[in-house]
């Protein structure tokens, strides 16, 4: 998590004074600048390399690890930002609040690359996919080190569902012993649990959270770290053998232990009833200095080449129907990248919450968390 | 009227001038920013920008000022939900532990450095105030490698045999204290130590002289005389410790939750400023109420309401 951004602050400087001087400067050519806000671990090595070659404009690259830093900066306005990669049920929110400007289409002509059942996917938060471009999507589920896992479950077998692995108490009880982290999130447990007790995954009735929170609280005894980007390392070094986590980042571990040669064999798993999706949206914030740039930056990246080398890297599936050709073929054919129909079918897609409901999810969080 | 006179207007401008500085200083940097946040607490949330609704409106020339005190109040209303209250305590506690186990390290420390030959003392001052050169956020994670199960100081045990698996000390009490102690310890030197190496030796000659042994002169003389400087190191590190959040972050478990967490919990999760913001006031008010008594207690110890 960067706590202290000295380049974020400066970046808050120039928008405020870029916006003072906006009202003389309309005509003016935009300056070579853009001010990208991203997750981290969620980019190729060249994506902004070849960006800046071919169109001379600089690029500077923010990270954040949780949607509730975004949404804090964006709601005390000024970020300087012209790109923003909020998750859409929280993008929709901030469209709410107005915070976002409207996408300009006529400069994206790459839009026709997009895959239509992403877009309708979208559509439901966004209605004329006005605001948001897809930059990769996922969903949140469940990773294991195959090996530690089986030795630490010793005589029981793999359940069926993935799910029980990290919600029932008797798998949990025996994984403690080599790691088990959770993403430190409400918005990312909750759901997942709520979804487990067959209940709607964002729920707005509060009996149904306190339903969730008697399901995590059995297990909580037996969650060793909470943690929603170091355990990419950890599960890649062995140190954690259970994430509960986001699909990409747990197949990044896989690729990072593989790279390392330690012998830590990671996989992600499909839970049979179904998970939770996940779609990170770019949009340009309403008061983005460079709106021109920003655009230019989203035509880049809808191109084939350029959306199927970030899920190359990252393992997360891209938007982009056109890109599967330049996809590799191990990620293309890796079921939890790209799921496959019949799995897709059981995903539930994102949704937003209100005030109310994201207070009682924050205090049961950190009861869950802390006991207290 | 003109004694008023040549009250409001000073004999000295230049006096006035520099003790104004200062006042100017904590207006600005201090007084003006509280207020702000003062505000913000009393204030309604909303969603939107700014997410929360102006104290003071201006329809048909009426002046409305809306004061919503709810904020503060839930901070109190322990029978309802008493996570604010155990996490004042617990940040207060921390903080406490924090002082204690810096100024039982410090004061030794300070003292060597003060009787130190006056030659080699540049060197370990140096030595203390080394470790500011290196970013604070690099020195915390610098301890997470130390700590951590496969860490440094775990392989080491394991090598040399004293423990068979790697102990969990990371994200725990004792991590966070480990952090909190090592951040802060050089605030509880630098001003003790300034204050110990204008001691004058020669009341522990005359201690001696009178039969005294070191230990006792040490309590009867050098404790007492250096107690301006225990004050003011405590205060460096107590204050600071109550709202610390980078170190509980980092270093502390799920267990040690202070208010700093519980602050951003309301303004990054719920996006509640005015909550936020009453946390922070209360913080605030925990802090200076306790320091203003006491000063005022010392003040009337030294006489003359003099400090």
């Amino acid at each position: 998590m960067k706590l202290f951004s000295f380049r974020a602050l400066a970046d808050v400087a120039l928008g405020a004074a870029l916006a003072l001087c906006a009202g003389a400067a309309v005509a003016q050519e935009e300056p070579k600048v853009l001010n990208v806000y991203n997750w981290s671990d969620y980019i190729s090595e060249d994506t902004i390399k070849n960006f800046e070659k071919e169109t001379g404009i600089k690029v500077r690259y923010d990270n954040f690890d949780s949607n509730e830093i975004l949404h804090a900066k964006l709601v005390a306005g000024k970020t300087g930002y012209d790109i923003v990669v909020p998750s859409s049920n929280w993008a929709k929110i901030q469209m709410d609040g107005g915070l976002f400007r409207k996408l300009d289409k006529s400069q994206l002509p790459n839009w026709s690359n997009l895959d239509p059942e992403t877009l309708k996917l979208l559509a439901k938060l966004d209605p004329g996919n006005e605001y948001l471009v897809d930059w990769l999507w996922g969903f949140t589920t469940v990773g294991i080190n195959v090996d530690k896992v089986k030795a630490a479950l010793g005589n029981t077998p793999m359940p069926e569902n993935a799910w029980d692995l990290v919600f029932k108490p008797e798998y949990m009880s025996k994984l403690k012993s080599c790691g088990v982290s959770f993403l430190d999130s409400a918005t990312d447990i909750f759901p997942a649990a709520l979804q487990y007790v067959g209940k709607p995954a964002f729920s707005k009735v509060q009996s149904d959270y306190q339903e969730a929170f008697r399901l995590v609280s059995a297990i909580r005894p037996y969650v060793t770290l909470f943690s929603s980007s170091g355990y990419i390392n950890d599960m890649a070094n062995g140190s954690m053998c259970v994430a509960l986590g986001w699909s990409g980042d747990i197949n990044i571990a896989r690729q990072r232990a593989i790279d390392a040669k330690n012998g830590n064999k990671i996989e992600a798993l499909i839970p049979k009833s179904g998970a939770v999706l996940f779609f990170d949206t770019m949009a340009i914030p309403a008061d983005a200095p460079h709106p021109k740039n920003a655009h230019a930056w989203i035509n880049y990246v809808m191109r084939p080449e350029v959306h199927a080398a970030l899920t190359n890297k990252v393992f997360y599936a891209n938007p982009n129907a056109a890109s599967m050709k330049f996809v590799k073929k191990e990620v293309a054919e890796n079921p939890t990248v790209f799921l496959k129909p019949e799995d897709k079918k059981k995903m539930v897609a994102p949704e937003a919450v209100n005030s109310d409901v994201r207070r009682t999810l924050t205090r049961l969080y950190t009861t869950f968390k802390t006991g207290l | 009227m003109r004694k008023l006179i040549t009250r409001l207007i000073p004999r000295d401008p230049g006096r006035s001038f520099v003790i104004g500085v200062p006042y100017l200083w904590l207006i600005l940097f201090f007084l003006v920013p509280f207020l702000i946040v003062l505000k913000i607490s009393m204030s309604e949330m909303q969603v939107g920008v700014p997410p929360f609704k102006p104290l003071f409106g201006w329809a048909d020339d009426f002046l409305s000022v809306r004061i919503y005190l709810g904020n503060l109040f839930s901070l109190f209303d322990v029978a309802n939900d008493n996570l604010y209250a155990v996490t004042y305590l617990s940040s207060l506690k921390y903080a406490a532990f924090t002082t204690l186990l810096c100024l039982f390290i410090g004061f030794p420390f300070a003292y060597f450095l003060a009787r130190s030959r006056p030659t080699i003392r540049p060197v370990l001052m140096m030595l203390v105030m080394l470790p500011f050169w290196t970013s604070f956020l690099l020195r915390v994670y610098a301890w997470k490698g130390i700590l951590a199960n496969h860490g440094v100081l775990n392989n080491l045990m394991i090598w040399l045999g004293v423990i068979d698996e790697p102990v969990r000390m990371l994200h725990t009490p004792f991590s966070l204290m480990i952090g909190m102690v090592y951040g802060y310890l050089p605030f509880m030197v630098l001003p003790l130590y300034a204050n110990l190496v204008k001691l004058d030796v020669r009341f522990l000659e005359a201690a001696a002289d009178l039969g005294a042994t070191p230990w006792k002169a040490f309590w009867l003389i050098t404790v007492p005389l250096s107690k301006s400087g225990i004050v003011a190191g405590s205060m460096l590190v107590f204050i600071p410790c109550v709202g610390e959040f980078v170190i509980p972050d980092l270093l502390g478990g799920p267990e040690t939750l202070m208010i700093g967490r519980v602050l951003w919990d309301e303004l990054f999760s719920n996006n509640d400023w005015p909550r936020a913001a009453a946390v922070a006031v209360v913080t605030i008010l925990l802090i200076i109420v306790p320091l203003a008594i006491f000063n005022k207690y010392q003040a009337e110890q030294q006489g003359g309401g003099r400090t």
